[in-house]
């Protein structure tokens, strides 16, 4: 028998208004994988990982988290599933009216009742495994540039040692230098921490540097997914015109978003 | 242009509109009373709501006392009715200026912070970011602006309408020839404790109903500054014409003889 897939998601269909954004999206994501979702801006990529978390309620299909079927759940039994994720927002999403370390320890204290001292010192212990120092614990996260802003908000996806992080475009607004620093460290905490991790972004350099396995998701559906290795020979049109960034080919430019 | 699908999308709008509004509220009430209860986030709202709106509304409280006294005067001069000044001026002060007065200026002043700051939060993935660290973001955020409201609003409006009676005793003896004792006596002889019990039940509504159109709006702001910019204006409008209509409804329910 095949092993329970950490993450499924089949036919997840969502629409805003007359807006079709996930056309039946079908993913299988293994226990200890990291997948990157590629596609254009606007093509549904923030709406899937949102519908896992439960952010965004699909219209149709159903996700399973372990096997166990998510797709409607609320309240308590949400919570408890949510305590498996860690997530790295696009704007690292920092809480500006609290200093860094509480940012990390947040879902220490706040979700799981922890003291806020031993918060405190899981949290700079987490700051450490960024790579920033305990003298960033006192900051506010307007002080900070962006790259050090998502270090904070690695730190605080990985707080609570999660089974699973996501990564909503994590060297989007980055120069290349502190993108490749991103990278590293987000392929160093899937390995150090064995978890599964699921990211998006339409950063070719990033993407093939960071996953197992791509998949492509184009007019809200998955039309192409497989191992990183073979993403050049994919024979897939619309993937050669994305992975090179061609303006001519199959895709063609959505004005409206 | 079919002018019947344009008055159906407005009606379908309003009605869309009014079943978020609804929904929203049941679950900040239910919220309120259901454990956990951030008591330290309620004592720091009570100070940016209570504590700091002092002085505004003190201030406007001050001047409307004053100038009702002069009106009074003037207006009663004509009967030859100028002695009724503090006893008018304490009654239209607590059963309707102090808590009308300031629950506008309140409005005015916080339901606008309240929905920027949440708008903010809204449009930068804070409050997603608040589901994933597994805390509820009604609890966390919209149930204490409530309670805090609703516990500041009656004790600002206490003293506004100590402010607000004073401000017509120092017009009243400063320039209308009133005796200081005299006038003290006549406003205490003449209110009762229910002309101030029901002003200080309508300061709690409108408590309610400020925290609520911040809250409300911040939280379904979407799209940017100019998303959060509308959010602001739309709480304080919203806000300002439901504290005026609340307090048509609760004059006559709370005066019904």
């Amino acid at each position: 028998m095949a092993k329970t897939p950490k993450i499924e998601l089949r036919g997840v269909k969502k629409r805003f208004g007359s807006k079709i954004v996930l056309d039946g999206v079908d993913l299988v994501i293994e226990p200890g994988q990291s997948v990157v979702i590629i596609g254009g801006s606007g093509s549904g990529k923030s709406v899937t990982i949102k519908s896992v978390l439960g952010i965004v309620r699909p219209d149709a299909g159903q996700i399973f988290v372990d096997g166990q079927d998510v797709t409607r759940i609320s309240g308590r039994a949400r919570e408890a599933v949510l305590r498996k994720f860690g997530m790295l927002f696009q704007g690292a999403a920092l809480f500006d009216s609290l200093p860094v370390w509480e940012n990390v320890a947040f879902g220490l204290i706040q979700g799981r009742g922890m003291a806020r001292k031993k918060a405190r010192d899981i949290a700079i212990e987490k700051l450490a495994k960024v790579g920033l120092g305990p003298e960033v614990a006192q900051l506010s996260p307007s002080e900070l540039s962006g790259g050090m802003q998502k270090r904070v908000g690695l730190a605080r996806a990985i707080a609570a040692d999660p089974e699973i992080i996501f990564f909503d475009e994590p060297t989007t607004g980055l120069d290349p230098i502190m993108a490749d620093v991103i990278n590293a460290l987000i392929v160093s905490t899937v390995k150090d921490l064995g978890v599964t991790a699921l990211s998006i972004t339409h950063d070719m350099v990033s993407a093939r540097k960071i996953s197992d396995r791509i998949a492509m998701l184009y007019k809200g559906k998955i039309i192409w997914s497989g191992p990183t290795a073979e993403i050049d020979a994919s024979g897939n049109p619309y993937v050669d015109q994305f992975i090179h960034g061609r303006a001519e080919g199959p895709i063609k430019m959505e004005v409206r978003g | 242009m079919n002018i019947f699908a344009a008055i159906g999308r407005v009606f379908l709008n309003l009605l869309e509109q009014i079943g978020a509004l609804t929904t929203f509220t049941i679950s900040a009430v239910t919220a309120c009373v259901r454990p956990p209860i951030y008591g330290a986030l309620i004592g720091k709202q009570v100070m940016r709501i209570g504590w700091f709106s002092l002085p505004v509304v003190g201030l406007t409280a001050f001047f409307t006392g004053g100038v009702l006294a002069l009106q009074i005067y003037i207006g009663g001069n004509r009967y030859g009715a100028e002695a009724i000044v503090p006893q008018i001026v304490v009654l239209g002060i607590t059963r309707e200026l102090g808590p009308v007065i300031a629950g506008l200026m309140v409005a005015g002043r916080v339901a606008a912070a309240i929905a920027a700051e949440i708008g903010t939060m809204r449009v930068t993935e804070q409050i997603d970011a608040l589901t994933t660290l597994s805390t509820n973001p009604i609890k966390y955020l919209v149930v204490p602006r409530l309670v805090a409201a609703v516990i500041s609003m009656p004790i600002l409006v206490a003293i506004a309408d100590s402010i607000g009676v004073f401000g017509g005793y120092v017009v009243s003896t400063a320039s209308l020839g009133f005796n200081g004792a005299v006038y003290l006596k006549n406003t205490a002889d003449f209110v009762t404790q229910g002309d101030v019990t029901s002003g200080l039940i309508k300061a709690a509504v409108f408590g309610f109903i400020i925290a609520l159109m911040g809250t409300y709006n911040g939280f379904h702001s979407k799209g940017g500054a100019q998303g959060v910019g509308a959010a602001t204006t739309n709480a304080v409008v919203s806000a300002s014409i439901l504290i005026l209509a609340a307090n048509y409804i609760l004059t006559s329910i709370l005066f019904a003889k």
